[in-house]
């Protein structure tokens, strides 16, 4: 577990899989996408908007995955105590919004022709709006603090809370209101989509998560390299800083070593 | 028992000597709730259509408004940092500061929510299940509050911090709370809504303590 | 992390402190006899009051451990808390609540029995008796320091934690607090204090933390690399993993 605590060893094993994710990534949003806008058909009654759906649905699927990686990340940070999992989840939270806000985005575009209005309180998009305002909860507290690692922390304990809380909220808003499709994909007895367009689905999924891990390491590596510089501050190379012992006249000590 | 009956007057009676902060609760919730037909116009049906739910979320926001105070204070005064290596547990300490809290915010919005309900126009047929869904509502938005006033001790901008973290954990609350009092309404049977609201007040009974109490000694630590 | 010295009952051994992104000190050990007083010197900065809240458990020591008769104190926190009177900077004295009703909340969490009695015996210590009805708010630093000093003499326990004690104290407070820590010390409990001033304590043994200073320049050379806490758990698998996902990799490549 804590083989990969250590940055260093992070570093190495992220260099090495940076050109496996990246290659992934490329290669399977490019048939993704080629798969979604020209093979696929077309729905019968929606026409060609039914194509957002391939970039909708997987990046709904992303928000939630980058939501729950942020917790495991948040409960390794807090039980673990483990040096990484902060960082991670700290990294993860603005690709999971963003993904989010794709997710609401695609939905607003595709609801404009499929139900003649950009919004709906349907209980999904709903779901998902809350989803994001968890999210900038979350950034904004891991921001807030003087003490970077007091923040991560606090965003942690946060996480952990938001996890618990989302499946009451989705079930919550679901009683609330349906007026969405019944969820298609995921249902018991198999999906109920033609294959034709559950390829390119799942290949942009595998896209995005491709697109997710290679953020996540470039963030991580930015974020050990900032701590990296600012130790290097503290340490006070080249000036004297609190940070260095330098003699100096010190009226406490005088006193307190009579 | 003991310990959080100690938490519990103490806390009171600090409130109470210091004053003002349950009053100013209600206030705040007798405003916000007299803006909505600013904003909607005066017509008696509409107000009386959006009531239910123009109180929950005066309620909640109300609610909310307190909430930075329940632990920064005594995180300001070191108080916090005692609490925590008295040898009873956090938790325990948790539990009556939220008691306290909402015997302070809580049952006062209890109490004036009729009074709202009347100059909204809401049909007396709802005021019964409104007093009783709030009574099992706000204890639940007291412990999950717990949570985000423990969260954001020591960080800037703590006030509004709290209100983007906890509004939206109090929607669970506010849609089945409203929706309580839209089936009374109606006519029909609102025990449903209530009985939900009661599974989220002893889930959060159950979790919120020991969150808020793990948040804590992040704080002090 | 063993605890060697067992015929001593508070000890620390190896001990690195982090605060945030700075390391405060490095290697620390200390020991302490049931009736010691140990003072603790050092710059400002230097870690007393971080040394201070490591021995409390409110933070966590980045390396090292202390224990109390052999025992990791993070092992048992309660108890260890049970053990313990800490006083910090603040006073934690509420302004609208009197000096009585301020020390009441800590002796019913300590589970005194007679609390009144163990308040009143507190204020006549340290000569604040006559201000047990006056509110916090009218209460001078000194007063409010001399309360907060009251709450550490409520309840029993076998260790003072006292955080800078004489911050707003004047002559003669100084000389109170000096015999009442001496007495505590004679029914056999052990004191840590730091301080600024000379307070009159008999024969305490001193740690300067200014000797465990190290520059966070040598501490970072040390290929620490920012890790925390683990490198004791699996250093030998680390280097020999670190090595293997890379070759493997490249292989594939």
């Amino acid at each position: 577990m804590h083989r990969f605590a250590k940055p260093s060893v992070f570093l190495k094993l992220a260099s090495a899989v940076m050109p496996w994710a990246i290659g992934i990534t490329v290669l399977t949003l490019a048939v993704g996408l080629y798969l979604a806008l020209v093979v696929s058909p077309a729905d019968y009654q929606q026409g060609d908007t039914v194509r957002i759906m391939y970039i909708h649905v997987p990046a709904a699927w992303m928000g939630l995955f980058c939501y729950v990686g942020m917790a495991i990340c948040g409960a390794m940070s807090l039980i673990w105590k483990h040096p990484l999992a902060d960082i991670a989840a700290r990294a993860t939270a603005p690709i999971g919004a963003t993904f989010t806000a794709l997710c609401l985005i695609t939905g607003s575009l595709w609801g404009e022709p499929m139900w003649g209005t950009w919004w709906v309180w349907d209980a999904r998009l709903t779901s998902m709006l809350i989803l994001l305002f968890l999210y900038l909860g979350y950034m904004a507290l891991v921001n807030a603090f003087d003490d970077p690692e007091r923040g991560s922390k606090a965003g942690s304990a946060l996480a952990l809370v938001g996890v618990i809380n989302v499946p009451i909220v989705k079930f919550s808003v679901d009683w609330w209101n349906t007026l969405h499709q019944p969820a298609s994909v995921a249902r018991m007895g198999g999906p109920s989509i033609d294959p034709s367009m559950l390829w390119p689905l799942f290949l942009i999924a595998v896209g995005f998560t491709g697109y997710y891990v290679i953020v996540l390491i470039l963030r991580v590596r930015l974020e050990l390299n900032e701590r990296r510089i600012r130790a290097l501050q503290l340490s006070g190379i080249g000036e004297d800083s609190p940070g260095n012992a330098q003699p100096a006249y010190n009226p406490e000590q005088a006193g307190a070593g009579k | 028992m003991k310990i959080l009956m100690a938490i519990l007057a103490r806390d009171l009676r600090l409130a109470l000597r210091q004053g003002a902060d349950s009053i100013m609760v209600v206030a705040f919730f007798i405003v916000t709730t007299t803006l909505f037909p600013f904003g909607v116009g005066p017509e008696a049906n509409i107000l009386a259509r959006i009531a239910s739910g123009v109180i929950w979320v005066s309620a909640l926001l109300a609610a909310m408004l307190s909430l930075e105070r329940v632990f920064q204070t005594d995180f300001e005064d070191g108080t916090l940092e005692l609490l925590s290596l008295s040898p009873v547990p956090l938790e325990l300490v948790v539990l009556g500061k939220v008691l306290a809290h909402w015997l302070t915010t809580g049952l006062p919005l209890i109490i004036a929510a009729p009074l709202m309900a009347v100059m909204l126009n809401m049909n007396s047929a709802g005021f019964g299940t409104l007093m009783l869904a709030m009574l099992v509502g706000t204890p639940a938005l007291s412990l999950i509050g717990a949570i985000g006033a423990a969260l954001i001790l020591g960080a800037r901008r703590g006030g509004v911090l709290v209100s983007v973290l906890v509004l939206p954990l109090y929607i669970p609350v506010l849609i089945f709370g409203a929706g309580a009092v839209e089936a009374a309404l109606l006519g029909l049977p609102a025990g449903e809504h209530i009985q939900i609201m009661g599974a989220i007040l002893l889930l959060t009974l159950a979790l919120a303590p020991f969150a808020a109490a793990r948040a804590l000694r992040l704080a002090v630590e | 992390m063993v605890c060697v010295a067992w015929m001593t009952v508070f000890t620390g051994s190896d001990l690195t402190c982090r605060r945030g992104e700075r390391l405060v000190f490095a290697d620390l050990a200390f020991e302490a006899h049931p009736g010691d007083a140990l003072m603790l010197r050092g710059r400002n900065g230097a870690g007393k009051s971080s040394l201070l809240r490591l021995m409390a458990g409110l933070s966590e020591p980045l390396t090292g451990s202390i224990c109390w008769k052999n025992q990791n104190i993070r092992h048992d926190l309660p108890a260890h808390r049970a053990r313990l009177q800490y006083l910090g900077h603040q006073d934690a004295v509420k302004p609208v609540l009197t000096v009585r009703d301020n020390l009441r909340l800590w002796a019913s969490l300590r589970d005194v029995d007679n609390s009144d009695a163990a308040i009143d015996y507190a204020l006549n210590a340290l000569g604040i008796l006559h201000l047990a009805k006056t509110s916090g708010r009218f209460l001078s630093s000194g007063q409010k320091r001399r309360t907060a000093l009251a709450r550490i003499l409520i309840g029993e326990c076998d260790l003072w934690l006292l955080d800078e004690p004489t911050v707003g104290l004047d002559r003669e407070s100084c000389a109170d607090l000096a015999r009442i820590i001496d007495d505590f010390r004679a029914r056999g409990g052990i004191v840590v204090y730091s301080t600024h001033i000379d307070l009159d304590v008999g024969s305490p043994r001193s740690v300067d933390l200014d000797e465990f200073a190290m520059p966070m320049f040598d501490w970072l050379a040390q290929d620490h690399d920012f890790d925390d806490g683990d490198e004791n758990d699996d250093e030998t698998g680390t280097t020999a993993k670190s090595r293997s996902p890379a070759h493997d990799f490249s292989g594939i490549a």
